[in-house]
This record gives C-alpha cells, structure tokens and sequence, in this order.
C-alpha cells in the first residue's frame, strides 16, 4: 500500500506543531506514527528519539528513520520536507513581515503568552516520553543522574547519551 | 505581582538596519556555496544539541556575517514561531544573507548530515535493534534521552519565565496534553489564547495585574 500521502499528511501537520521545539509534537507524534498508522511501536520510537538525541544538527532528525521504515529512500525524503516545509515557509513569510509588526502591541504579548504555553508542551512531550522509557529503576536512575549533571555542568550532552547506553549495556539485558 | 512581566525577550530594534531590513541580499560578496558550506559544518559538528551555541559562534564570531543583537532577535523570533530552532534560524540567516536561494541553502545544509545519519541509523536500527545487546543499549539511550529533554526544558524556562501566572499556563499546558488528553494544537490555541489574553497590551504603560 502506498503510504507516501499519508507520510505528506502526518509530518506536515506535526511540523507546525513544533512551538518551543520538537519535543512539542512527541506525543502527537506517538499517537499518530504508532496507534494510529502502526508504523512501529512505541518503544521502538523512543529509541529512535533517544539515538536521534545524538545525531547532529536540528534534533527532530529520527523522523528521517520513520520516513525510510514505511517508504524507503522516497519515504525519507517526503518526510524530511514535510516536517520542514510548512515552518521554514511560515517562518520565512514571518522574517519579513517581523519588522512590519513590531510596532503592532499584541505582538509582545503574542510572545509572552506562547512562552510558558511551548514550556509546558515540551514538558507534555517529555512525560509522554517518560512513559515508555522510564520502566524501572534502572532506566529511571539514568534519567535522573542525565538530568542532575546537565544542570550542574557544561558536559556534552551526547557523552551523557552514550553513558546512558552503557548503563544499558551493563544493567539492562533481558 | 503587580507589574507586568517584563519581556524578557529584546524587541528586535534594528541594529545594523542594513542586515535587518527586508531581504534583499546586503553582502553580495557571500557566496550561496559559501551559506551551505557554513550551514553544513554546523550541522555535521553541532553534537549533543545545543545547536544555537553552534550557530552563534559560526555566524557571529567566525564569519562575522550577524552582530550579537542582530543574532539574538532572530533568535527570539525563531522561538517564538513554530518549527525547530535550528532550521527557523536557518531560514532566517540565510534569507538575510542573500533571500530566498541563501535560506534554501542554509536549511538544506543544517539538515543534510544529521538527515544522512538518521537514515544510516534507521536502517541499521531495522537489522539488529532487536538483539538483546542493542534493545538495552537503546533502553538506557532512551532513559538519557528524557533525562536531556527535561533539563533543556528547565533551562529553556528559567529563562523565559517572569511571572507567577506563566507556571500556571506551564501546568495548563501539561494537564490538558498529559491528563484530558487533548490534542497538542487544541491545547496550543486554548492555552495560547489565554496567556496571550492575559499579557495583552495595557493602554498608556499602566501597572497591571492579570484579568
């Protein structure tokens, strides 16, 4: 079956959910590409997400790895654009208007009010993540410590992500 | 409680009006190759996240091709608009650089390495994610993967927070998307609406409060 539309459809729609970042769409991103199109299944999408973590460059990247699964190498790419179109567009009609607007007063409080609203969805985004990949003690210590050294050090974050999988590695074989 | 949460974002006043002001090309001398290039180091070397540390210390210190301010307000706006940090900054760079063809350029660039290893990834993910090695591997990736998101969160909030009533529209957000689960762009337009109507604009400058 070809599922290329629905690959356009579902990225697109998930791209202009992305306000404050990409973890703004997680749990759209969970209910669409697994209950909905069972394109994989959750944990299999938490683990892409986490590995994306490492890659390089803008962090939304593991859709690329849904994209190739459904539809190979034309799959990749459909949902490459998809997910950036539709924001590179707005922003890029935005970029010019910006300085049109600035006098106009709703904008500052456009701004204000989109603050805590895009916290609070990558907040949202971040337990729906939790679910599937906090389930033990284990998992749950690595999460922790990840998040306690962030805060107190300038450390890369991927070193963190690599501790992470040799924690695994170490603890977690079934 | 009495003042209205001063935005911590700068209001984008021009600083170099040149480089602001619509999108002609202003540095004719900037090649489109050049903007790919640059975009695609940034893209292939930005580890760990954190992207805009990246960015900033190619475009502003190397290349001299934004000044600080100039960075920063782009920045504000990218954040404010849907779509990643990254790619928005991209857009917005590149377009100022030289239009249309430089924004092309500079997402195409920031996007292609960690696209080309996603790709790489996905497929190898396909063969041997699972082998009992690899799925508790990618347990523990996944566990340092929330434990990374939450921080970024937080220190994303630190910054943006100003005001009581903005922790109220943090755990609104969260209730509607994680409790009643609501679809994200119902909670997005429902929540945005209020804080938006909450910090509307006050007429003469006056002090305060919320509605």
């Amino acid at each position: 079956m070809n599922q290329i539309p629905a690959l356009i459809r579902v990225f697109s729609y998930l791209s202009l959910l992305t306000v404050g970042g990409g973890m703004a769409a997680f749990p759209e991103l969970k209910i669409l590409t697994v209950d909905v199109h069972r394109w994989l299944t959750f944990p299999q999408l938490i683990h892409l997400y986490g590995v994306g973590q490492m890659a390089p460059g803008p962090n939304m990247m593991m859709i690329v790895s849904i994209g190739q699964w459904v539809a190979g190498l034309p799959g990749a790419v459909v949902v490459l654009i998809a997910f950036f179109l539709p924001t590179a567009l707005l922003t890029f009609i935005m970029g010019r208007l910006w300085t049109r607007l600035g006098k106009w007063r709703w904008r500052t409080s456009i701004q204000r009010g989109l603050a805590p609203v895009s916290i609070g969805l990558l907040l949202a985004g971040c337990l729906t993540m939790a679910k599937g990949a906090v389930t033990g003690w284990v998992t749950a210590g690595i999460a922790v410590v990840t998040f306690v050294i962030l805060l107190r050090s300038r450390i890369n974050p991927a070193l963190l992500i690599l501790g992470g999988a040799g924690v695994g590695l170490l603890l977690l074989r079934a | 409680m009495h003042h209205r949460g001063t935005n911590k974002i700068p209001a984008p006043t021009p600083a170099r009006p040149e480089l602001v002001k619509g999108a002609v090309s202003v540095s004719p001398e900037i090649s489109i190759l050049q903007i790919f290039t640059t975009f695609l180091l940034i893209g292939a070397t930005s580890f760990g996240g954190g992207v805009v540390a990246y960015l900033r210390s190619s475009l502003v210190d190397k290349h001299e091709w934004l000044d600080d301010k100039t960075f920063v307000e782009l920045l504000a706006m990218s954040q404010s608009l849907p779509g990643l940090n990254a790619t928005n900054m991209a857009v917005l760079v590149g377009d100022r650089l030289r239009g249309i063809a430089g924004a092309i350029a500079a997402i195409f660039g920031i996007c292609l390495p960690g696209a080309v290893l996603m790709y790489v990834a996905g497929l190898l993910y396909r063969v041997h994610g699972d082998r009992p090695l690899a799925t508790a591997g990618l347990k523990g990736v996944a566990a340092a993967a929330v434990g990374l998101i939450l921080a970024t969160t937080l220190q994303l909030g630190r910054k943006s927070f100003s005001h009581a009533s903005d922790l109220v529209f943090v755990v609104l957000t969260v209730i509607g998307v994680n409790r009643l689960h609501q679809s994200v762009p119902r909670v997005l337009i429902a929540v945005g609406v209020l804080a938006t109507l909450w910090y509307r604009p006050r007429r003469g400058g006056q002090e305060a409060s919320g509605p």
